[in-house]
């Protein structure tokens, strides 16, 4: 979880780390389309996940988490930073500065697990030719694919006999379990997974949820989970990364960040969230952390300075508006956060 | 939370089905639910349970295959006079008065509510006129920057000229509950009225609900699928499972002691924030299509706590298990059976 370290050499236990990750799009104005400003979708992200550990990226809409998780795997290009990966021969890896071919060949060892399991599969193939697509870009035979298909299917929790059928005749749950086979399928040592449970019923998402821990502990595979339902990622994820406005707000071991939260947004967001409990307390300290009304803009265009949080801080102050925090430590090391009056703050997370 | 005397809606036995080309999908069942003036109702259920459904069905906005073929939906109105809404014409003037005059109905989508070519204020504005013809252009003007200024817009005398795509997602569900409020209704339907929204934007605008709720009196028709929604802004469940109401009691029976094996079953499923993670015990299975629906308890397909055979041939009666507090479950009934029409 070091800061934007230059070594490339990973500790052995590490199998990625993200340094100093940006993603700019230009905004473009006029009749000549000049380029007038910038949105900064992501802002130096830098993170570290051990081998079969999950890392959970939360925050709300715009903040750069999927964006983030799109970069780890260079579906999308980055503006600046590095991503390094430890690939199943040991060899470590800078993803940004592979070449196509390099690419396309580490990635069998990382793959993506989308939201929405209505259009990420496509309608016209039937599952065997779904789940095998990956296979067959790297010529299997027909007889190995369906093999392969036959035991992904049963790990997944998907009858084998259903193998000719087209996604139409799937649940939405079971659909998920499809995306999770394809991405299976060439035994990949990390899963990105954006939301994976988020379109899916309340009953079914348990399922999933259960499906996702059981194949890490059986795989020992590494998982950076995106989400924004914070119940989902305390369930899940072993450590927790909160953005806000592209950059990381917070991050530490999960049940220490959730109990004992240092970033006002962290305790806002675990404050917001309601709890099926109705003796729970829920929005109760809310103003005493967060001037009402004020909408979280979206990445912001302007070039600012200060802590990106402070317009809509309760507890924010001069140096909040006028000076950049850093992410750092307060005392033991794994628990980071940007706040300038983290020291300061008493802040109460849920209970442990 | 006042249950004595009449009350402000009583649905009785509600079905409806939809003829589809593929067949024929029974959406409601048999659902009975009643709100009473100012409370605060809650419907949860996953998809395919029927929950928007229901609310469709008592403004009469169902889909053009779709026919209400059984049961009553009496409504007092603001005259005093019990209507059933199942018998009006959806098109009459009467249903048109009820709709927006006296039940107003906000939705997940803003954008699908408003018009996206018109201000703000002429929207409003529009709404003013329908259920007061009187009002002239000032007082119009007037009341659409105190509705606005209501519901926790700032800037409200400039925010009503803008057009509703400037406004952020929370700004603009504020200004679709200002519009649903406008006529001054006594009951508000608000389906999944905060599901796209941000946790922090959501709980600002779950607020703003319960405090129009209470200033104003409304009662509250709250459909979610979110169960930490309704454990923090109803005082009383309803539990729908394929078209029926499977259980239904004051907030703290449904949440503290769930009887129903389904209710049981999804509060099992889902995980909280605020206890450490055991294994969650999911609901096996999907839930079944509208047009396969099982004999039977619509729930024996999932269910791990079936009594027996009965369970898949008859339809469990609703049974008192505790004052206020019913359930649909044979586990209840002494094999008691209710006739499945």
């Amino acid at each position: 979880m070091a800061e934007l370290a230059v070594d490339p050499v990973l500790p052995q236990d590490t199998i990625l780390r993200v340094e100093g990750l940006k993603k700019h799009f230009p905004v473009r104005r006029g009749l000549l389309q000049r380029v007038v400003g910038s949105v900064k979708a992501v802002d130096g992200v830098s993170f570290s996940v051990q081998k079969g550990r999950t890392l959970g990226l939360v925050g709300e809409s715009g903040c750069g988490k999927t964006t983030t998780g799109r970069m780890i795997l260079r579906a999308l290009e980055p503006t600046a930073g590095k991503v390094w990966f430890r690939r199943s021969d040991d060899r470590v890896v800078d993803m940004l500065s592979l070449s196509r071919r390099e690419v396309k060949e580490t990635r069998r060892d990382m793959q993506m697990i989308f939201q929405d399991p209505y259009s990420s599969l496509n309608p016209r193939m039937p599952v065997m030719d779904l789940i095998s697509e990956p296979l067959r870009a790297r010529a299997w035979s027909r007889a190995d694919c369906e093999t392969r298909v036959t035991e992904l299917m049963e790990q997944v929790g998907l009858d084998p006999r259903t193998i000719r059928r087209y996604p139409h005749a799937f649940s939405g749950g079971q659909r998920q379990r499809i995306g999770i086979a394809r991405a299976l399928a060439l035994s990949p040592s990390l899963i990105v997974a954006d939301e994976p449970v988020s379109a899916l019923d309340v009953s079914v998402q348990a399922q999933i949820l259960n499906l996702l821990r059981d194949l890490q502990r059986d795989l020992g595979l590494t998982l950076v989970f995106i989400a924004h339902d914070l119940s989902v990622v305390r369930y899940l994820c072993d450590q927790v990364a909160v953005m806000y406005m592209g950059r990381i707000v917070e991050q530490g071991e999960s049940e220490v960040l959730f109990t004992a939260p240092r970033h006002p947004y962290t305790a806002t967001l675990l404050h917001a969230s309601p709890s099926p409990d109705p003796h729970a307390a829920w929005m109760d300290e809310i103003d005493e952390l967060e001037t009402p009304a004020v909408p979280p803009a979206a990445a912001s265009q302007v070039e600012e300075r200060g802590c990106a949080y402070a317009p809509r801080c309760a507890h924010a102050t001069q140096v909040c508006r006028h000076q950049d925090p850093i992410l750092e430590a307060q005392d033991d090391g794994s628990h980071l956060a940007s706040c300038h009056h983290q020291r300061e703050l008493q802040l109460t997370g849920v209970a442990p | 939370m006042d249950n004595k005397g009449e009350p402000l809606l009583e649905v009785r036995d509600l079905r409806v089905r939809i003829e589809r080309d593929t067949g024929v999908v029974r959406p409601l069942n048999g659902v009975s639910f009643r709100i009473h003036e100012g409370q605060s109702v809650g419907i949860v259920g996953e998809s395919g349970c029927g929950k928007t459904m229901a609310s469709n069905a008592l403004l009469r906005i169902l889909p053009r295959r779709a026919q209400i073929t059984a049961g009553t939906m009496w409504y007092r109105n603001k005259a005093g006079d019990r209507v059933d809404l199942a018998q009006i014409d959806p098109g009459s003037r009467q249903m048109r008065q009820i709709r927006g005059g006296e039940i107003s109905m906000i939705f997940q989508e803003p954008m699908t509510a408003f018009s996206p070519v018109h201000t703000i204020h002429n929207q409003i504005a529009e709404m003013i006129r329908l259920h007061d013809p009187d009002a002239d252009k000032d007082r119009q003007r007037q009341r659409v920057v105190e509705l606005l200024d209501l519901v926790g817009i700032p800037d409200p005398a400039q925010r009503a000229d803008d057009y509703t795509f400037q406004l952020s997602g929370g700004m603009r569900q504020r200004a679709m509950i200002a519009m649903a409020l406008a006529s001054g209704p006594r009951l508000l339907i608000a389906d999944e009225p905060t599901t796209a929204l941000d946790v922090t934007v959501q709980a600002r605008v779950l607020k703003l609900i319960e405090r129009m709720q209470r200033e104003l009196n409304l009662a509250l028709m709250l459909i979610t699928h979110d169960l930490g929604v309704i454990a923090h802004m109803v005082s009383y469940v309803y539990v729908m499972y394929l078209g029926r109401v499977v259980e239904e009691g004051s907030v703290e029976a449904i949440f503290d002691d769930p009887r129903h094996p389904y209710t049981v079953a999804l509060l099992r499923s889902i995980p909280s924030l605020t206890s450490k993670s055991q294994r969650l015990e999911p609901i096996e299975g999907n839930v079944p299509s509208g047009d396969r629906l099982p004999t039977g308890c619509p729930f024996h397909t999932r269910c791990s706590e079936k009594v027996g055979d009965i369970c898949h041939q008859r339809m469990p009666a609703r049974v008192e298990v505790r004052a206020g507090h019913a359930a649909s479950c044979f586990k209840y009934t002494d094999r008691s059976v209710d006739d499945d029409g």
